[in-house]
């Protein structure tokens, strides 16, 4: 289980999420996304990016409270909810979204 | 992900009994887990050699030691009653889904090795060797049974298949086939302390976060304390109330709660969390050792009490084995119980006048409730038979003034699961979980089309969880689950009794 991407095999486990994180980069993340059927605009990138540089501070992906709050800060009220983000990842904002930034899917009762 | 093809059961006026169709769900079966899930927990990283002698025998180890297990491999005599009342079974058909079948899928074996019968006549009673056809069964079906224990309250003899399922996935463990879900998930509360992996730093900051937030919506200073010594209340809750929606607005609620009674009180990062998935795998050893977690935070913060939040599982094992597990609590006010349930604190503080709610502040709902299956068949709260239901009930109904119960059929002793406990909770059980979600489905559809019914109030952080994802499959909306403590957070008059 691999995807291909400028002649690199980058693992990943059953459902997609990259076994090794830093082997990410961001034309990886434009593959995950087209696997899984989302075209990758400003606001995903915005999304994608707050989960790498917040996982990079904490080890995990933040809570869907924590994202929705960041998002509304940058794009305003309007785009702040959470219903906002299912838009954006119909799979859910913290499962899919953490797939298309290369983290580890966030586990347990969620 | 998002690729699932499966046909959603359709919603029926009433709950029919569906015609059996063999082999409907004989594709489903979780990931399993990889070498290091395993290894971590002490269990062979692969399929030993050897495995069906090893798996008979064992089972036969747990048959002497567990009396409850044996005698449900023998009591039953294939009455039926048992056959149509799970959801798996009413959601696909699958006749390996009626709770005897399932037993079946291990008594055969009991039979063949361990009754005298089975060895000498095993073409007459049913009884069969030990194979990998049996044994891919097994994997299976015993992971299509999330161990609500609904067909127990219709079995004459009581039989419990969720202690069958969960001995099974015990015996299975024990040679090297795990569940992927299960055993990642207990491995990073023995590494990190919570079934999210979510280390003290993120975990400070989430609550300080809560606390921004609840200021800013109250203006009043609510505090959501992690590892304060002192504290008088420990609070046990699941990691998914600080990580996942509705769960945290519950979350919320407990902190608004414990501020009016003006009791301190404070998370732990070594016990963040009260899920016990080692129940779902049945291991006594990794069950204690979850909840020895939170014997060894409470002695280091020296508290008083220690409550646990909204999940059912966690309940079932505070309640039933925490004593005898990580026990004896004497360390603890033996004035309170130990442990108390966040509905029992609720409560209490309802009945004594200190706690001031306007239900007018959820008026803009009409609220049903989902009882959490581990609630209520396999614990209890409060005092009185019952008041695993009348607490909830009581609760709700002093934070909303429009409550509407669903068809008795389906609530309180006979409430069906959500479709995603007992360790089932995971994308690779999508269709398994749509369909098995299919009995509550439709009972909620009846109040939402009967009563307008707007929103659905639950107590477990899977049913919060599995709602959330299933409720689109079936045309209502994700946002329709609350949790119960959502609904007196937001009646909750903050500042009316500092």
């Amino acid at each position: 289980m691999a995807y291909q991407i400028e002649g690199k095999t980058i693992e990943h486990d059953e459902e997609g999420y990259i076994t090794n994180i830093n082997e990410w980069t961001s034309d990886l993340a434009g593959i995950i996304a087209k696997d899984e059927g989302i075209d990758m605009t400003d606001e995903h990138w915005e999304v994608v990016n707050f989960l790498r540089d917040y996982y990079n501070e904490y080890q995990i992906a933040p809570a869907v409270r924590v994202l929705v709050k960041a998002i509304k800060k940058k794009f305003g009220p309007e785009k702040g909810s959470n219903k906002y983000l299912y838009e954006l990842f119909p799979y859910g904002p913290a499962k899919q979204a953490c797939k298309i930034a290369g983290l580890p899917k966030p586990t347990g009762c969620v | 992900m998002a690729k699932e093809e499966f046909q959603v059961p359709e919603v029926r006026e009433h709950l029919e009994i569906p015609p059996v169709v063999e082999g409907a769900m004989a594709h489903s079966q979780p990931f399993v887990a990889a070498a290091d899930h395993q290894s971590l927990l002490g269990y062979p990283e692969e399929l030993v050699d050897g495995w069906e002698d090893k798996a008979v025998e064992k089972m036969g180890e747990m048959a002497r030691k567990y009396r409850s297990f044996r005698v449900f491999l023998d009591a039953c005599v294939k009455c039926g009653a048992c056959t149509d009342k799970c959801h798996y079974y009413l959601g696909t058909g699958d006749p390996k889904n009626m709770p005897v079948a399932r037993q079946d899928l291990l008594r055969q074996v009991y039979r063949r090795y361990y009754t005298l019968g089975g060895k000498l006549f095993p073409g007459l009673v049913g009884a069969k060797d030990m194979s990998k056809e049996i044994f891919d069964d097994w994997y299976r079906y015993y992971h299509q049974c999330s161990q609500c224990r609904r067909c127990s309250v219709f079995c004459p003899y009581g039989i419990d298949t969720a202690e069958i399922s969960m001995a099974a996935r015990e015996i299975m463990d024990s040679v090297g086939l795990g569940q992927k879900y299960c055993n990642e998930i207990i491995g990073k509360v023995h590494k990190i302390g919570n079934n999210l992996g979510l280390p003290l730093p993120a975990l400070e900051d989430t609550m300080e976060g809560l606390e921004e937030d609840v200021e800013e919506d109250t203006g009043v200073a609510v505090k959501y304390p992690v590892n304060v010594e002192g504290a008088e209340v420990l609070l046990v809750t699941p990691s998914a109330d600080f990580f996942a929606e509705p769960h945290v607005d519950g979350l919320i609620g407990y902190g608004k709660v414990f501020h009016q009674a003006g009791v301190s009180w404070t998370v732990s990062s070594h016990a963040s969390e009260a899920a016990n998935f080692a129940l779902f795998t049945g291991s006594y050893e990794h069950m204690f050792k979850i909840s020895n977690r939170i014997r060894e935070a409470a002695l280091e913060l020296g508290v008083k009490r220690i409550v646990f939040g909204e999940c059912g599982h966690a309940w079932r094992v505070a309640y039933s084995f925490l004593n005898t597990l990580a026990g004896p609590w004497d360390f603890l006010d033996p004035r309170y119980p130990v442990p108390q349930h966040i509905m029992e604190f609720t409560y209490d503080l309802i009945q004594r006048g200190g706690i001031n709610l306007d239900p007018e502040a959820n008026d803009d709902k009409v609220v049903t409730v989902h009882d959490s299956c581990n609630v209520a068949r396999a614990s209890r709260m409060g005092t009185r038979p019952g008041d695993q239901f009348a607490y909830p009930r009581a609760v709700i109904k002093a934070s909303v003034n429009r409550f509407v119960e669903m068809d008795p059929n389906t609530t309180m002793e006979a409430t069906f699961c959500c479709g995603g406990g007992g360790g089932l909770l995971t994308d690779d059980l999508m269709e398994l979980r749509v369909k098995g979600a299919l009995p509550r489905m439709e009972a909620l559809k009846e109040v939402v089309e009967r009563d307008g019914v707007t929103h659905m109030a639950a107590m477990c952080a899977i049913c919060k969880s599995q709602f959330t994802k299933v409720l689109p499959y079936y045309g209502m909306g994700m946002d329709m689950v609350v949790s119960v403590h959502q609904l007196v957070s937001e009646a909750i008059q903050l500042g009316t009794k500092d």
